[in-house]
């Protein structure tokens, strides 16, 4: 029956309904929110009430003047820096899974493993790990005759406890980054390689006048995402510290989620979420110009 | 050069490899030496010393009959199974319709499904809550599948990509021979997008099973625990029980992990194709 119909009119009767319900979803599910944020974010609705109050930029007034908000990004700060040396490393070991080694596959697959792994699960893990008297780190230290390093507090100190964190962020996506890089480093041509042999480049020269040039997009992609994942980070402060000690480890998503369900605050919440709704845009936009500008080159 | 240069430089390379798989490994051996010590061992024992007996199963026992993991692992196979389901369907129909066809509306349904990609949902959490509760979906499976198909788009996208890369004479010469535009996209289009399908596979179930976000703050009910909220409870309740709560956080790693060692191959491509789109 439908095939009897002309391609014309079977054309318009695909693109409607393979469509609607998709955009439905998506109406509902991303820009009806998005929208409804925006709203929410001009009053100081409680959450409940079927009032909503409009109080203009007040909220807005409340994250840029509060320090007590913005101070929390310096948390999310310690999830950048070891971001940074989570690319690091993953360029490193890609450059040298990249050559030809025996069981370099072998290695690759052990170091990746950390990403499929439950991310709660390992959240515990590490709190097991970091465990100050029965930790298994502090006992691995003093095993090692590092005794004053083996008393640390890796999740009870103040500074300190946001990289501890982060570093279980580094063990768990470092392999993500390293099997991308390798992918990149796979799709170098042979011939450039050859042709600096040729040449009579060392290893050193190869490495910085072809193999880091080639990857360049792939690291700013990555170190973009570093940012956005930065500034996102949620689930691990939340599972094993709770934002403690005193709110030392809580990153900026979860101070939102508090404000909102805990405090019953889902105005300024939503005006705190659109703020970093605008980060993350203005990072997306930065990398998109960054990004055409190479290659463009 | 000489060769005794490059020794050198494998010996260093080996030996950062190996720090490397230690650092890796040092946490999850932690966790399955001490998964299989008694109570008393494990008070008594060093945290990284091996267990007495690795047939001691009774910490696994006691996580399957008070914490509830079977009933965690049944609900988020529901959960993956269904979303993932649908964002096959829909990623493959929205590709089909936007890839193959012109139509005045195109460029904004494009650009929409484009913007909704630098939208990050957890930013839109407070406003979607109240949306989920308005429907009635609150404490309910469909809370999760809903926002698994609905605010992520990255199957459209991955999809979008890939039907490009099918070569529009077949869609042609399938039109010559009388088929509907609907059996081109069931028998050619869809079979021909398996690839991205795999890839879709995977990383959709590595983020769902790992997502602790979306069922903690729509499924707070008790029988609706996933894996990661099962386990935040356990730990919650047995929270001095190390041995207990390492025996928990090695049964739920096992399922992904298992999965990893079978499907290394392919979990390589989809995430180097998921991420360089």
């Amino acid at each position: 029956m439908f095939s009897s119909l002309s391609y014309n009119k079977q054309k318009t009767i695909v693109i409607v309904s393979f469509l609607l319900i998709p955009l439905i979803l998506l109406a509902t599910f991303t820009y009806y929110p998005a929208v409804k944020l925006i709203y929410y974010s001009f009053t100081n609705w409680d959450g409940y009430s079927p009032e909503k109050p409009w109080v203009g930029l007040d909220n807005y007034k409340e994250v840029f003047s509060n320090p007590d908000i913005f101070k929390v990004f310096e948390h999310n700060f310690a999830y950048f820096v070891m971001g940074i040396i989570q690319n690091i490393i993953a360029i490193y070991f890609a450059v040298v899974l990249n050559s030809k080694l025996r069981g370099r596959n072998l290695f690759r697959i052990l170091l990746f493993l950390p990403y499929i792994m439950n991310g709660v699960a390992v959240a515990f893990m590490f709190g097991y790990v970091f465990d100050t008297t029965n930790g298994s780190l502090n006992l691995f230290l003093n095993s090692l005759g590092l005794t004053s390093l083996g008393e640390t507090s890796w999740l009870g100190t103040d500074g300190l406890v946001n990289y501890s964190l982060a570093s279980t962020g580094l063990w768990r996506f470092m392999g993500y980054n390293m099997v991308i890089y390798i992918a990149s480093l796979q799709a170098i041509p042979r011939d450039l390689y050859e042709a600096a042999k040729i040449d009579g480049a060392n290893s050193w020269q190869t490495l910085w006048k072809i193999t880091l040039p080639n990857m360049k997009p792939v690291i700013q992609l990555n170190l973009f995402l570093t940012v956005t994942g930065a500034l996102e980070v949620f689930d691990l402060p939340f599972v094993l510290t709770k934002g403690g000690p005193a709110g030392a480890s809580e990153t900026y998503v979860q101070r939102v989620v508090d404000t909102a369900f805990a405090y019953n605050n889902y105005g300024l919440a939503s005006a705190m979420s659109v703020v970093l709704l605008g980060f993350v845009v203005i990072v997306l936009a930065v990398q998109q110009f960054v990004l055409s500008r190479g290659g463009n080159k | 050069m000489k060769p005794s240069r490059f020794r050198v430089q494998d010996l260093i390379k080996y030996i950062t490899l190996l720090i490397g798989v230690f650092v890796v490994f040092f946490p999850p051996y932690v966790v399955i030496v001490n998964a299989f010590k008694s109570k008393d061992e494990f008070n008594a024992s060093s945290s990284i010393s091996l267990p007495h007996s690795f047939f001691n199963f009774e910490n696994f026992n006691i996580v399957f009959e008070r914490g509830g993991l079977l009933s965690g692992f049944g609900n988020i196979l529901v959960i993956i199974v269904v979303s993932l389901a649908l964002n096959i369907l829909f990623g493959t129909m929205v590709a089909y319709a936007l890839g193959r066809f012109s139509f005045k509306l195109k460029p904004v349904v494009f650009g929409a499904y484009l913007i909704a990609t630098i939208i990050p949902s957890i930013t839109t959490q407070v406003a979607t809550f109240g949306i989920i509760k308005g429907m009635g979906l609150y404490n309910t499976l469909a809370a999760p599948i809903v926002l698994y198909i609905g605010a992520d788009v990255i199957q459209i996208i991955l999809y979008l990509q890939f039907i490009r890369n099918i070569p529009y004479d077949l869609d042609e010469s399938a039109m010559v021979e009388g088929a509907s535009l609907f059996k081109i996209y069931r028998s050619i289009i869809f079979p021909l997008l398996t690839p991205a399908t795999a890839t879709l596979v995977i990383l959709k179930t590595i983020s769902i099973y790992n997502d602790m976000y979306i069922p903690y703050l729509y499924m707070p009910k008790q029988s609706l625990g996933v894996v990661t909220t099962v386990l935040m409870r356990f730990q919650g309740v047995n929270t001095a029980d190390w041995n207990l709560i390492c025996a928990a956080i090695l049964l739920i790693l096992l399922p992904t992990v298992i999965l990893y060692i079978f499907l290394q191959r392919y979990i390589f491509e989809g995430v180097t194709s998921g991420a360089v789109k």
